[in-house]
């Protein structure tokens, strides 16, 4: 097994927690992680991304070489389509439809979903409303590591472990409402599959 | 043995908790940050009573560690690369005193300038200091090495350094530790001279130091962290340092590497094992992360013997950080290629926050300004920094920390007045104290904005050494009393701020405005505490 994924986002979107919950899961399954992150000045507001990468065999790099990610998984459309070189021919997007508008020459939102929509490979969802439904817009974030669930080959086990590990401190509800738009982004993509 | 999760910093300083450090010494700076900010947390650290506290900047945070080292037990001093230049004075100097309780420094790289001004090679400075280096090519050996350390600083009596960079510091990895020691009891120097560096005593110290090159090459050749991986194709062979050899080994996941590979982690890097490759092989290649240290040693000044290929031949990109790719291509390997991302895609740079105290700020400064014309704001280095950019263009320098007021002081020497510094409160702290007191002895004409968000919002709101003292520091420096002004940075005080900058700006002396409001993140996070604190009942 060996899954690459970028994360793509904007600065203080919470790409990090999704990495945080991915890798925790991983681990409970004892597959080997690398996860490279982004600290520093581009938190501020500007575009960042993570590199995670899980393996059953040891990994070398800390950076996913050039084609071959095996996902982008973007909580933003425009910050979908930064990584396309990064992506290999069969990989995967999963997105978030709802813009970031943070920069003056933001582009309209139908020309970069017509962007999206040429991709061999795509999961779309509006991930705010769906967050909205489950209780709280905070946790859009999961909403979209959701949908990639399908995609990851990890257990629903571990992924349960792994959003009570990271999020127990803040409280049993905090960890249901994860855990529900975790679940809400799931059911998207198996519709779609 | 445990297994965990952690991030390159972290498990640097797990490591250091592991091997019975009894205090760390740091100035924030990324990619060094979390070393001291997961042994702040570690509850192992409180209860062994660990000291963990920001020092004002990384000179203070050198001598500290040094002193603690002095009295016999292990220290840790970390910091970013640019860091190091600030502590260099006492880091050079502490190679000739040597150390007597383990004293590990350790050096956070940057290539490709993520989060810095430059991507110089903190190697030079180990080579420079005669020191001997360590650099990880991964998280487990970050905490080995580490370990190492520690140990290798008390046998030889000499601080180590670490050397890592960006992607090593912030990429998480699962590790192993090993079983930890206590911590050194008080023991003094057995020679009280030892840090005396009077002439006539630090050149005996220093040909001790030079003596001692021998055994700490032949300790590098021993700990392991150097090895020899044997290869059929002697056509070519590696040298892979720190965390060129992961870029190199992922190279190879489908097809066997058949060069030998010369694995460095660590220096003085032992000649025997160099000169082995060298001999054995037609040609040689040096992937390094960093600067040419090692290629250029081998090349030499007039690269006559063999061919040596890197990053002076083009052979590799001569600046930035390595990847797989570019490894890849210097080996010959193709890479693939994923679609061209589409031109609707737009820069997105980092900028200050929605609400952020500096927008403010200096909004008022480019209106008081607009009498004078552009150009005369020198600044420093924080998230303020950002204000150069679209859309407030309100600066026009950022060089090293503490710059700002000293390079004010020299424009207005030259007849630039009024000169404005604009500068944070920690990097004040930090380098801006002495710079205020040039400037008060001169009593040159400049207005210096003190940014005072009460914290080190950059790196991620970290303690400011000001710790709300800024007025007392100002005038306790010497500046009177009616220049010291002090605004709340908030869109409504707009015109009364713009006034009060005016005024100062007209006055042929020191000012010093000070802006004060807390940093929306730090005030986010108090208060995202507060909330939770309130869910969990506490």
């Amino acid at each position: 097994m060996k899954k690459d994924i970028i994360l793509a986002g904007v600065g203080g979107q919470g790409i990090l927690s999704i990495a945080a919950c991915i890798g925790m899961a991983a681990l409970e399954e004892s597959l080997y992680l690398k996860q490279a992150e982004v600290h520093g000045m581009s938190q501020r507001g500007g575009a960042v991304q993570s590199n995670l990468r899980l393996s059953s065999d040891p990994i070398a790099s800390d950076l996913i070489p050039e084609g071959k990610a095996d996902i982008i998984l973007a909580v933003e459309p425009m910050e979908s389509l930064r990584y396309l070189p990064m992506l290999n021919k069969n990989g995967w997007i999963i997105t978030s439809i709802n813009p970031f508008d943070n920069i003056k020459d933001y582009p309209e939102i139908e020309q970069l979903m017509k962007e999206i929509w040429k991709q061999p490979k795509y999961i779309t969802l509006d991930a705010n409303a769906m967050a909205k439904d489950c209780g709280s817009i905070k946790a859009a974030n999961m909403v979209v590591l959701g949908a990639a669930v399908p995609f990851l080959g990890l257990k629903p086990s571990s992924i349960e472990a792994a959003v009570k590990a990271i999020f127990g401190r803040k409280g049993d509800e905090i960890v249901a409402l994860n855990l529900k738009a975790i679940y809400a982004g799931r059911d998207h993509t198996l519709k779609q599959l | 043995m445990q297994k965990l999760l952690l991030l390159g910093d972290e498990a640097i300083a797990q490591a250091a908790i592991d091997g019975g450090i009894s205090g760390i010494y740091a100035y924030p700076g990324t990619p060094s940050t979390e070393i001291m900010e997961y042994v702040q947390a570690s509850k192992l650290a409180k209860e062994n009573g660990i000291r963990a506290l920001w020092s004002a900047n990384e000179k203070t945070a050198m001598e500290s560690a040094l002193g603690m080292s002095y009295a016999g037990k292990r220290a840790m001093v970390c910091m970013k690369h640019v860091g190091l230049n600030v502590a260099a004075d006492a880091f050079i100097n502490a190679a000739i005193t040597g150390a007597n309780g383990g004293l590990v420094v350790v050096s956070a790289d940057d290539p490709s300038m993520h989060s810095s001004q430059n991507e110089q090679d903190s190697r030079f400075y180990g080579k420079f200091s005669l020191i001997p280096m360590l650099e990880p090519s991964n998280q487990q050996e970050a905490y080995d090495m580490t370990r190492y350390a520690f140990e290798l600083s008390e046998k030889m009596r000499i601080p180590v350094l670490l050397r890592i960079t960006t992607r090593l510091a912030h990429s998480r990895t699962g590790l192993e530790t090993s079983d930890a020691v206590a911590q050194n009891e008080l023991r003094l120097p057995d020679n009280l001279r030892q840090f005396v560096l009077l002439p006539s005593i630090a050149r005996k110290q220093y040909r001790e130091l030079l003596g001692k090159q021998e055994q700490l090459e032949a300790a590098a050749s021993e700990s392991g962290f150097n090895r020899m991986i044997e290869g059929s194709d002697k056509r070519l062979g590696i040298i892979a340092c720190g965390l060129a050899y992961n870029y190199l080994l992922e190279n190879y996941t489908d097809d066997k590497l058949v060069n030998p590979v010369l694995k460095i982690g660590q220096y003085p890097v032992p000649l025997d094992m160099v000169n082995e490759l060298y001999e054995s092989c037609e040609e040689i290649i040096v992937l390094e992360d960093g600067y040419p240290m090692i290629e250029e040693l081998l090349r030499g000044m007039l690269n006559k013997g063999k061919s040596i290929k890197g990053r002076l031949d083009g052979t590799l990109p001569r600046d930035g950080e390595l990847n797989p790719v570019v490894v890849g291509h210097a080996l010959g390997k193709g890479h693939e290629h994923g679609s061209e991302i589409p031109p609707l895609v737009k820069n997105r740079p980092p900028k200050l926050c929605d609400g952020c105290s500096h927008n403010d700020a200096f909004l008022a400064l480019n209106e008081a300004l607009n009498a004078y014309g552009r150009g005369r704001v020198f600044s420093d280095i924080g998230c303020y920094t950002l204000s150069a950019l679209e859309p407030l263009e309100a600066i026009n320098s950022c060089v090293d920390m503490g710059a700002s007021i000293t390079m004010a002081i020299g424009a207005a020497d030259a007849g630039l007045v009024p000169a404005v510094a604009a500068i944070g409160d920690s990097t004040f702290t930090h380098s801006g104290m002495t710079g205020l007191l040039d400037a008060v002895n001169n009593n040159s004409p400049i207005t210096v904005l003190i940014l005072d968000n009460s914290t080190t919002g950059m790196t991620g709101g970290q303690a400011s050494s000001a710790y709300g003292r800024i007025d007392d520091i100002v005038r306790g420096l010497g500046v009177s009393e009616e220049h010291i002004r002090i605004l709340k940075p908030l869109r409504k005080n707009h015109e009364e701020n713009t006034a009060i900058i005016k005024e100062e700006l007209a006055y042929q002396g020191v000012s010093v405005i000070i802006p004060r409001r807390e940093c929306i993140q730090t005030l986010n996070r108090k208060m995202r505490q507060k909330a939770t604190a309130k869910a969990m009942n506490i």
